[in-house]
Parts: C-alpha cells; sequence; structure tokens
C-alpha cells in the first residue's frame, strides 16, 4: 500500500450530508475486475449528464477543483454499499483525505485500506473547513499525519484523531494481510480449540 | 463475571488477538461471496500466491448481475457481467470453495441462500463484501459487510482486523397491528434514528414484536440495520431460530445440533448488561411506510404528506429540497395520491417465501393496475420453487406481475431490470438513494404488501384499506 505521510492541495467543499456510495460510484462501474480507472466516473451522475458532457455547476468540474486533492463533505459520508471501487474512485481522481462530521463504517475502514485518509471532526470546525475550501485554488490546505494537525490557508492549526494502528499502518505503507500471517500461530490455536468447543463450525 | 451483551459473548468467542491499542484479530466462521466484490480479492491471492485458507467456510453464489429473465440459460449479453461472472466460476473453482452456479435451483442472492443453506448459524461470525451481510444477525450471528480489501484478508487469513463497536438496544414493545409487517418496523427505527444514528454501533432488536416475528421477518429487520448505520444487527436466537435451521444441509446433526442448540440458549444479553445507546418504539405506534425521499431515513407513515425542506435542520435543509426536486414532489402533496408505473417485489431484505405470501394474499383475486409494470424475482431458486408449490406465483401471474428468476435484479439494477428516467416504483428493496433502481428512477421503499396493494391502484396505498374490503 502507498505510504500516506503528509499532504498539501486543494480542497473542494461539498456540504450535501448523506452522500452515498451509489453517488460516488454508481453501480454501472462496478462490473469490472480491477481497481484502477475509476476516477473518470466518480460522482458519475452528478458530474456528467446524460450524454457525457461535464455538468459545470458540479464542483469538481469547476476550473479552481479540478486539482483537489481533500474533499470537505457533509454528515454520515459513504453511507450504503461496502463497494470498495468508491475509495478506489476517489483515490484514482486524486483524493487522499475527506473531512466529515461522521462517516459511514464499511466506506471508513474501506479508506485505510488505500492509502486514504478519513477526518472525523466537529461541526464547527468542518464548517471552517468548508468555509476554507470554498475559497478555491488559492485556498491550499496542509494535512499532517504524523502531526495529526490540519493547517487552512489561513495557518488555523486543526488538531484530529486518528486510531493509532491504522495511523502506524498509513505512515508505513503496511499490508494489514502481511501483519495478520505474522500471527499465523494464533490463527492455528484459534482453530484448534474451535473445532474441540464448536465442531459444527 | 461482569453482565455481557449479546455482541459481547460473541466477540468474546472469536476473539484470535488483541493488541494493546484494542485492535483485535477476530475469527471468520462463514465468508460469503458474490461475483462484484470479490474479483479483485481472488487476483490478489493469485499475485501474492496465497491460497484461501479456509475454503470449507467460504461460499460463493452470483447474484448481482445475474438476468432474471427465464431465458438466461442463453448466457448474459452484457459483456463486463459476464465476465464478473465467469471470473466467480474460474475462481470458485481454482480456489475450492463451495459454489452455486446460475444453473443450480439452489441460486440465489448471497444472504437468502446462506441461511437457506443451514450455513448461517447462532453464535457465528459472519462476512461477505456486501453491506446488507447485516441480514444473517437475525439467527443471532455477528454478520456484518466488508470492503474488497477485507475480503482478501479474509480469503487469506480466515480473520478480521476490527475494533470492538458500541451496544445499542432498539427494543421494540407490545404487538403490531395489522397491516404492519417488520419492513414497517426496520423503517421506522431508521425514520427514528437517522441513517447516522447506529454509526460505530452494534445493534440489538429486542422486546415483544421482535420475539413475534418469524425468522424471515427477523431478517428483513436486520437486513437494514446497515442503512440506520450500524456495523450490524442482532436477534437474540430463540425457539423460532432453532426451529428455522433444524435440517437444513449444512446445520449440525444429532450429538452435535443437541450441543449447538445447548450453547445457542445462552446466546443472550444478561441483565444489567451495558448500554451505550437504547432506543424503544411502541409496536401499536407502529404504521405502515413509506419513504418519501432520496434516503432510507425518510419515512412517513403512509396516511402523511410530502414534508417541507422547512421542515428539517441544518444539513438536511439542502438535502430534502434536492430529495424533493430528485422525486418530482410538492410539499403537502398526500402520499397517497403519488401515482406509480413501477412496482418491485424481491432483493434480500424482501426476498423470502413469507414475503411472498404476503404480496400474494393481497393480489389473489385481483389485478394490477393497467399500464403498470410489475416483476416478483424470488430470492433464491428454492423459495421461487416453494412458491410454485404452494400456487404463490399463480396468484402473480395471473395479477399480471412478471414471475422471475432469483437475484438481486432491480433492488440495484445492476443486471438489465432498471427503471427508465423519471419511472416511479414501489420497491420492497433497501435503498432509494438517487440512481439506485436506474438513472433518474424514483424509489418509495415499502413492505411486500405494500408493493402488492399499490400495484392493483397504480399508486402508493395504505394496504390496510384492501385488508378491509377483503375481510
Amino acid at each position: 500500500m502507498e505510504k500516506f505521510e503528509k499532504i498539501t492541495g486543494i480542497a473542494a467543499p461539498m456540504p450535501l450530508v448523506n452522500i452515498d456510495t451509489d453517488m460516488i460510484i454508481p453501480k454501472v462501474f462496478l462490473k469490472t475486475i480491477k481497481r484502477s480507472g475509476l476516477g473518470v466516473n466518480l460522482f458519475d451522475e452528478m458530474r456528467y449528464d446524460r450524454q457525457g458532457n461535464e455538468i459545470p455547476d458540479f464542483v469538481l468540474n469547476k476550473p479552481q477543483y479540478r486539482e483537489a486533492r481533500i474533499l470537505v463533505a457533509g454528515d454520515n459520508f459513504g453511507c450504503g454499499s461496502s463497494r470498495e471501487h468508491a475509495p478506489w474512485a476517489l483515490a484514482d481522481f486524486g483524493i487522499k483525505v475527506i473531512v466529515s462530521t461522521s462517516f459511514a463504517d464499511i466506506f471508513f475502514n474501506n479508506c485505510f485500506k488505500n492509502g486514504m485518509l478519513p477526518v472525523i471532526l466537529p461541526q464547527d470546525q468542518v464548517d471552517l473547513l468548508m468555509k476554507d475550501a470554498e475559497k478555491g485554488a488559492n485556498a491550499r490546505m496542509t494535512v499532517d499525519l504524523q502531526a495529526q494537525e490540519i493547517t487552512t490557508s489561513d495557518g488555523t492549526v486543526i488538531p484530529f484523531e486518528v486510531d493509532a494502528f491504522k495511523k502506524h499502518c498509513l505512515l508505513n505503507g503496511l499490508d494489514d494481510i502481511g501483519l495478520t500471517l505474522e500471527k499465523a500461530t494464533a490463527i492455528d490455536r484459534f482453530e484448534t480449540m474451535s473445532a474441540q468447543s464448536r465442531p459444527w463450525v | 463475571m461482569s453482565p455481557k451483551t449479546l455482541y459481547d459473548k460473541i466477540w468474546d468467542a472469536h476473539l484470535v488477538d488483541q493488541q494493546d491499542d484494542g485492535t483485535c484479530l477476530l475469527y471468520i466462521d462463514r465468508h460469503l461471496v458474490h461475483e462484484v466484490t470479490s474479483p479483485q480479492a481472488f487476483e490478489g491471492l493469485r499475485l501474492s500466491g496465497r491460497k484461501v485458507r479456509a475454503p470449507e467456510k467460504t461460499i460463493a453464489v452470483p447474484d448481482h448481475n445475474v438476468p432474471t429473465t427465464l431465458d438466461r440459460a442463453k448466457g448474459i449479453e452484457n459483456e463486463e457481467s459476464r465476465i464478473q461472472v465467469e471470473a466467480l466460476d474460474r475462481n470458485a473453482r481454482d480456489f475450492g470453495v463451495h459454489y452455486y452456479p446460475v444453473s443450480d435451483i439452489r441460486q440465489g442472492i448471497v444472504h437468502i441462500v446462506g441461511p437457506e443453506q443451514g450455513w448461517t448459524l447462532p453464535g457465528m461470525t459472519v462476512v461477505c463484501g456486501d453491506s446488507h451481510t447485516a441480514t444473517h444477525g437475525a439467527f443471532g450471528a455477528l454478520a456484518h459487510g466488508i470492503g474488497t480489501s477485507e475480503v482478501e484478508h479474509v480469503l487469506a487469513t480466515q480473520t478480521l482486523i476490527q475494533k470492538k463497536s458500541k451496544n445499542m438496544k432498539v427494543e421494540i414493545t407490545g404487538r403490531l397491528r395489522p397491516g404492519v409487517t417488520a419492513k414497517d418496523i426496520t423503517l421506522s427505527v431508521i425514520g427514528a434514528t437517522g441513517t447516522a444514528g447506529g454509526t460505530g454501533h452494534v445493534i440489538e432488536y429486542c422486546g415483544q414484536a421482535i420475539r413475534d416475528l418469524s425468522m424471515e421477518g427477523r431478517m428483513t429487520v436486520c437486513n437494514m440495520a446497515i442503512e440506520g448505520g450500524a456495523r450490524a444487527g442482532l436477534i437474540a436466537p430463540d425457539e423460532t431460530t432453532f426451529a428455522y435451521v433444524k435440517g437444513r444441509p449444512h446445520a449440525p446433526k444429532g450429538a452435535q445440533w443437541e450441543a449447538a442448540v445447548n450453547w445457542w440458549k445462552t446466546l443472550k444479553s444478561d441483565d444489567g448488561a451495558h448500554w451505550d445507546k437504547v432506543v424503544t418504539l411502541k409496536g401499536e405506534d407502529i404504521a405502515p411506510v413509506v419513504t418519501w425521499g432520496t434516503s432510507p431515513e425518510d419515512v412517513l407513515p403512509i396516511t402523511g404528506t410530502v414534508p417541507s425542506p422547512s421542515d428539517f435542520k441544518g444539513g438536511k435543509v439542502e438535502a430534502a429540497q434536492r430529495a424533493l426536486d430528485y422525486m418530482g414532489l410538492t410539499p403537502g402533496q398526500k402520499l397517497t395520491d403519488i401515482a406509480i408505473d413501477t412496482v418491485f417485489i424481491g432483493s434480500c431484505t424482501n426476498g423470502r417465501i413469507e414475503d411472498l405470501r404476503a404480496a400474494a394474499a393481497i393480489l389473489k383475486g385481483r389485478k394490477i393496475k393497467e399500464g403498470l409494470r410489475a416483476m416478483v424475482v424470488p430470492g433464491s431458486g428454492l423459495v421461487r420453487a416453494q412458491a410454485e408449490e404452494e400456487g404463490i406465483a399463480q396468484i402473480f401471474i395471473d395479477a399480471g406481475f412478471d414471475w422471475r428468476l432469483a437475484g438481486c435484479s432491480m433492488c440495484l439494477a445492476m443486471n438489465p431490470d432498471q427503471l427508465g428516467e423519471y419511472e416511479r416504483c414501489a420497491s420492497t428493496s433497501n435503498r432509494n438513494f438517487e440512481g439506485r433502481q436506474g438513472y433518474k428512477g424514483r424509489t418509495h421503499l415499502v413492505s411486500p404488501a405494500m408493493a402488492a396493494a399499490a400495484a392493483i391502484t397504480g399508486h402508493l396505498t395504505d394496504v390496510r384499506e384492501m385488508m378491509a374490503e377483503t375481510a
């Protein structure tokens, strides 16, 4: 997995609440057997008309946000299905950080598996970042995972919480499966014990 | 020992390892796999030269992409869909996991096949690369959806890296009134708590109204725990559960059955267990409900009217306006005045035999509104066969419904079963998101009985009025 340490970039504002995974990547794009190339279809039904033309009003189509690397979003971002295509599409577009007051559980976990950082902050701080993001391309934010801080374009520093283990994996680009396989003996032991206590499983 | 919740007990029984920071390794008893979220995971195994650790605990079935028309034996027309299903065929064979191909009568929606075949048992951990894995919680199994990276992790290690969620109790007291079903319970809970109300929690549903439900009804309730934001939904196993499980192909037998039941009987929350959140609804207060918007929390009793954005606060004001625009509705409009042009009965929420019986009871001797498109998609080949045997299939056909083969179908519209632009559907599925059932399609979530009632009148309808007519 790609390491995540610190990024500086444009933040795009999407204040809508309950942005679901069907919005992030509609199901027609789930038919792929690959992980790559989904960025062009990120937010497809909000971003393009039926003829495939860009809808100019959509935030990521605006000239100042086309290179966005951070998304500041409304409450309950990523609700809905378990499709990892949602974080794949965001990452492929270039968005590595999403800030919101809350995230749906599966989406939240999926982000960490793909070198992405979802940040949960209280409403007033999300509002502050939303205002900063609304300034456009000149307002670049910095997200520093090691320091657990977001710095706005005017230098305001907002600290954030992150799970220690997930932080460690992101900073070092660690592969979960490799880490778990180091515990193979414990898994073997559990299976032996379980075969005794719950033989019907 | 301090009192534990059902969730605590299942968690403790599956703990392989715990790090100092609370990160845990949890053993997975059953891994269900379908064609959409697994190809990249199997590919990952191939690239790293890994095997499936426990193929005997891994069950695969294609469901999302499969056509549901009677001629599907001729193959899948859409090339990408066909490639995905073929990839599952190949992966199941190469890695030696249990498999129910499209041609097998046991094929169906993964969350219907698992319980039907006895793969899902009380006290288990069950995962699948699909958010509606919550369904299996009806058996008192800890069941939840995972992403594709986690699918690969479970395939390779039979474990999942997890942190424990909080405990939330949702109690439905008393009894349901006639015409009110499990679907109305689960939607009403989401209406009360919001789609993020359960975030970070595992919900245990309890109370008389839950106890009174069949296993089919309990699966409907747990299925939509995810729509309330919860990691999983659980219902403590009881005699109803044991009776459902007994004799299923992969259920324990003989002495093992006795041992299993003895353990399953201990799987309930202790008195005095700690709950981080408690929500109580009175069963008598729950009405047949419909959704008016584009989030499952946009729930109202069928007797209500379309709300105005000014009825909401904060970010929901903009969301409500957007939902009304998308749905083409006007504040103040009576919900029963909303005309529909499609009815879909099916999905992992409401595609089981009892759901079909409930719809058929309303449809018997009646016809659907002229010009309306109505389809019923049984949740599995076995549900379909049973419905045919019971004469239910004929009731649907006589009423004017299209009687289909098993699959996810129009719940997420990955196969050709889709809504056209601005088409409006009364649907027994689980999500009314923008574009969910087709580009610009409009979805109203309802119970199977309510869907049947709407099919007859051509508009959203209070099923209780039709029940009065029948009686």
